[in-house]
């Protein structure tokens, strides 16, 4: 390198810089320049395109790798990466706190960037780099350019703007739209809240025929939680498609790998009016919609029917059932003789581990901490006494008194974030918080299609809120909460899920195996060259 | 295609064979449309585009059903009398959220105030009482009886009393004959022919079976049942829908965390795969128009709810009249002068002749009345004349009867001779 790089914060500085390197460097760096001024243009152009359309996961996911603590790693500049530094600058993100953080690590990728442009120039690996490094000063003085990276419409029910684009959606694809509930704590008004008196389908006709019957069926069963739990939804969702695509019949003069597609958005959009989608539900959709758009176009309707059947069959397999057994398999290994065992909640793979163990004449015993309002570990309680397992049932109030008698800490999740985080029911950090005082070691247990790419560092930013009449009981006939309403300065809350940090997770138990939690992007990364 | 709509319009209006004798009951007038107008504009509204009617020989038993096609889908079936501002949806939400085999609608049964005509002495009240019982979320129907059937006493399966042990049991219910069917019911009656009647025979056989012992453990003795062979074909049919299908169902719902109930062992619905919902509608209006009195009723409230015009603009009502603000006069009808009409419906291309005095009462189509009539409380039929100067209370003047000029008439029917001969 024939000169060294001081590299100073402020933007004039950095012009400055680009100056000298260009009376410095002559003829390369025009030919640099004008690489550069391509790149810009097709960014502007590209920025225009996000304003209105690609999936917000990706853009989060490289928002993801700005933040993740392995940075160096992810700037590498083969992968889209680059354009991470100008969105994360550029993007309105709610949490002001983050303002400084990114600022910080734009500073220091703007650094690695032009660093990068160095000792690229002569490899010709100049993309990342300068785009980077092109995009960096144009994107620092221009931080409100609209070149904004997309907020998931469901996290932003506060914002009229973003409710209207929803609202003019739903009408283009006929699904109605489900209006919000009640008061919401002002710290989570910016997700929906809807009621379980107000289901989806008053709107809808009947017999449905803009939404085909069975996501019409699966859409009620989803909001009145008769089927809840991220695998039950994911299976659920996939039966649901399997029906669908029996009774599809390809329009004249389009092709199925296209018009399917299409015809699948509607039904999303209805099923996320009914009840946000579950990270696992993501994935299945992403899974399907890709096979989908495999199917070669010379092949006939009938064929890719069945070869679709056969994909979810195959997916379901793998994914769910088989994945469980994986993760049984481990996870007995984990449990010895004499073990007491704590459990929260009624996550199904756990109860299969526990059953699992069992049956494999494991002694031991189970602790069942349950909570309100869902009290769902009645039902853990209930599958696991049926077995035959000797259980103890508490609330997650007496939490510190049974810890002392505790040896080991089974946790069931939603989804793994990206970031090492473990978003599951509200009340698991909690337990996870408690056990890492008393030293007990906890074990989450997830399968890999829950992964995600999201990160989140906090509850607040995206969850669900559920209907906050749940809340309200009748004891000896009197119910206090029953005009809350008409009290102004109450509001009801109902949260559905909680992120535990990775630092109260000992070990995550999937089906490739036993990883710490901070091994989440490392398997999505595999995954996505898999891919 | 999720639902088809089966429309029975095929009873005879056995309860008010008065009114019924020369109208198909289909047609009778309420409010000045025809009865069968208020359930096909319920299923309009709803959405349901194309409709199947079925009309059967005059059958004077409780609605029955015939059958002529397979269906292929579920199907839901409405009577021609009902007269509903139900949301459909809360009916059909059961049906489709739980899988259910059979979800119906019942409703407060609402006292009637307004005299009827031709009734001596006062309402029997509780003939024929329904005893239909709920469990606790007032959803599931575990139980369904009418009195006319229990000779000694209510009699409870122990099964039904383990599972769901607690039952409310009410009796002031009416069953507003709305049924959505599952396709394995359609395709039983049709291998069963002998089950006549949804209300009497169909609909307390599926919540019996529910909890027979005989769908879960696949064993074909049970000899409770009325037939062998009826018992046969549907424990044939219900094998016939597990399928590949069911497996995949089977496994969202083992993963799924939810239970219909609590307190036993046992996994959601109890294992078993027959279910059946009721829908009880608390507020709002349903009237099943197959009695005088429910007649009379549904006239008086159910022009409230439309936004139609009281006085059709075809009428030709003179100046000099009083028509009151709750009454309805309808297309084609001439009301002359110094008539009053008060809280009454007149029909189409009625003749209203001078200084007649109408209260509370019901004239259907094509009626004349002469001068100085004084019509009170009654029914007057199609095509009836009644003579001038004529006094009725609370009669029910049959269709295309003519009444005798200053006949002083109370509380009498008043119908033909040919009538009286059918039984």
């Amino acid at each position: 390198m024939h000169h060294s790089i001081i590299v100073r914060v402020k933007e004039e500085d950095v012009k400055l810089q680009e100056v000298v390197q260009a009376k410095c460097e002559g003829k390369e760096l025009t030919k640099e320049e004008k690489q550069r001024l391509r790149k810009e243009k097709k960014q502007h152009k590209k920025n225009k395109k996000d304003d209105r359309g690609p999936p917000e996961k990706e853009k989060e996911k490289e928002k993801a790798s700005v933040l993740a603590p392995s940075k160096p790693a992810t700037q590498s500049p083969a992968h889209k990466a680059a354009p991470v530094p100008v969105n994360a600058s550029a993007s309105e993100s709610p949490v002001a706190a983050e303002k400084p953080a990114k600022s910080k690590a734009e500073q220091r990728a703007e650094r690695r960037a032009r660093q990068d442009t160095e000792r690229a120039s002569k490899q010709g690996k100049k993309e990342g780099g300068q785009q980077s490094a092109s995009s960096k000063p144009k994107a620092t003085p221009n931080e409100l350019q609209p070149v904004v990276k997309r907020l998931p419409e469901h996290i932003q029910v506060d914002d009229p703007a973003a409710l209207k684009k929803l609202a003019k959606k739903l009408e283009r694809q006929q699904v109605p739209l489900r209006s919000d509930y009640g008061y919401k704590v002002s710290l989570f008004s910016h997700l929906h809240q809807y009621s379980r008196k107000n289901p989806p389908t008053q709107q809808i006709s009947i017999p449905a025929t803009v939404i085909h019957p069975s996501i019409v069926r699966l859409g009620l069963q989803y909001s009145q939680g008769i089927i809840a739990g991220s695998n039950a939804r994911s299976v659920a969702l996939l039966h649901a498609f399997k029906q669908v695509i029996q009774d599809y019949s390809t329009p004249p003069n389009e092709e199925l790998s296209r018009d399917l597609v299409n015809k699948l958005s509607p039904y999303i959009s209805f099923l996320s009016q009914c009840r946000p989608l579950s990270a696992s539900m993501g994935n299945a959709i992403k899974y399907i919609k890709k096979e989908i758009s495999n199917i070669p176009s010379q092949c006939k309707e009938e064929e890719a029917k069945r070869r679709l059947q056969e994909c979810i069959d195959s997916y379901i397999n793998e994914k769910i059932i088989l994945a469980s057994e994986a993760i049984s398999k481990y996870a007995i290994e984990k449990i010895s003789d004499g073990d007491v065992i704590l459990v929260y909640g009624c996550s199904s793979l756990v109860n299969h581990i526990l059953c699992e163990a069992f049956e494999k004449q494991r002694k031991f015993r189970v602790i069942v901490v349950d909570s309100r309002p869902r009290l769902e570990g009645r039902e853990a309680l209930r599958r696991l006494v049926k077995k035959g397992i000797r259980c103890t049932y508490v609330l997650i109030s007496a939490l510190s008194y049974i810890l002392p008698e505790v040896s080991k800490v089974f946790l069931g999740a939603h989804a793994l974030l990206a970031n090492g985080y473990v978003m599951s029911r509200v009340g698991t950090s909690q337990i996870a918080l408690v056990a890492k005082a008393y030293n007990v070691p906890v074990l989450v247990c997830c399968e890999t299609y829950k992964f995600c790419e999201r990160v989140q560092t906090d509850s607040f930013e995206s969850n669900e809120l559920d209907d906050p009449d749940d809340l309200i009981v009748t004891r000896n006939g009197k119910t206090h909460l029953e005009n809350w309403q008409t009290v102004k300065s109450l509001g009801l809350l109902n949260l559905v899920y909680d992120v535990t940090p990775p630092d109260f997770v000992d070990l995550v138990i999937t089906d490739l195996g036993m990883i710490p939690c901070t091994s989440v992007p490392v398997v999505l990364r595999v995954k996505n060259v898999d891919q | 295609m999720e639902l088809q709509a089966v429309l029975m319009a095929a009873g005879g209006g056995s309860r008010m064979m008065d009114l019924t004798y020369n109208t198909p009951k289909p047609l009778l007038p309420v409010g000045n449309r025809p009865l069968i107008w208020y359930p096909l504009n319920l299923l309009e509204r709803v959405g349901f585009e194309g409709k199947h009617s079925v009309i059967s020989e005059n059958k004077p038993s409780k609605v029955s059903l015939k059958v002529k096609m397979i269906s292929t889908t579920d199907i839901l079936v409405v009577s021609c009398d009902l007269i509903t501002d139900v949301a459909l949806h809360e009916v059909v939400d059961l049906f489709r959220a739980h899988n259910a085999t059979l979800s119906m609608l019942m409703s407060k049964v609402h006292e009637f105030t307004e005299t009827v005509p031709g009734q001596k002495g006062k309402k029997k009240a509780g003939e024929q009482r329904d005893f239909v019982g709920v469990d606790v979320t007032g959803k599931r129907l575990l139980f369904m009886a009418n009195e006319a059937d229990l000779e000694e006493g209510l009699v409870l399966r122990k099964s039904i009393m383990r599972k769901h042990p607690r039952m409310l049991i009410k009796t002031g219910l009416l069953d507003a004959h709305l049924y959505c069917l599952k396709r394995s019911v359609v395709d039983f009656l049709v291998h069963n022919k002998s089950v006549t009647s949804i209300r009497g025979e169909l609909v307390p056989y599926l919540v019996r079976k529910q909890f027979s012992k005989s769908l879960n453990s696949k064993n074909a003795t049970e000899d409770t049942e009325k037939n062998q062979k009826q018992q046969d074909a549907h424990h044939n049919l219900e094998l016939l829908s597990t399928s590949k299908e069911e497996a995949l169902l089977q496994l969202a719902r083992e993963r799924s965390c939810w239970n219909d109930h609590r307190g036993d062992m046992s996994e959601a619905y109890h294992g078993g795969k027959l279910r059946c919902y009721v829908h009880i509608m608390e507020e709002g209006m349903c009237y099943r128009v197959n009695t005088l009195a429910a007649y009379i009723e549904a006239n008086r409230v159910v022009p409230k709810l439309f936004e139609d015009p009281p006085i059709h603009p075809t009428a030709v009502v003179s100046e000099r009249s009083l028509v009151g603000s709750d009454s309805i006069i309808g297309p084609i009808c001439q009301i002359s002068e110094k008539t009053s009409i008060k809280r009454s419906n007149v029909g189409t291309s009625s003749t209203i002749k001078e200084k007649v005095k109408i209260t509370n009462s019901i004239i259907m189509n094509g009626v004349t009345i002469e001068e100085g009539c004084n019509i009170q409380g009654s029914v007057i039929c199609n095509n009836a004349v009644i003579g001038r100067g004529a006094d009725m209370k609370y009669c029910l003047v049959g269709s295309g009867q003519r009444i005798e000029p200053e006949a002083e008439r109370t509380n009498e029917v008043i119908v033909g001779s040919d009538q009286l001969m059918e039984i």
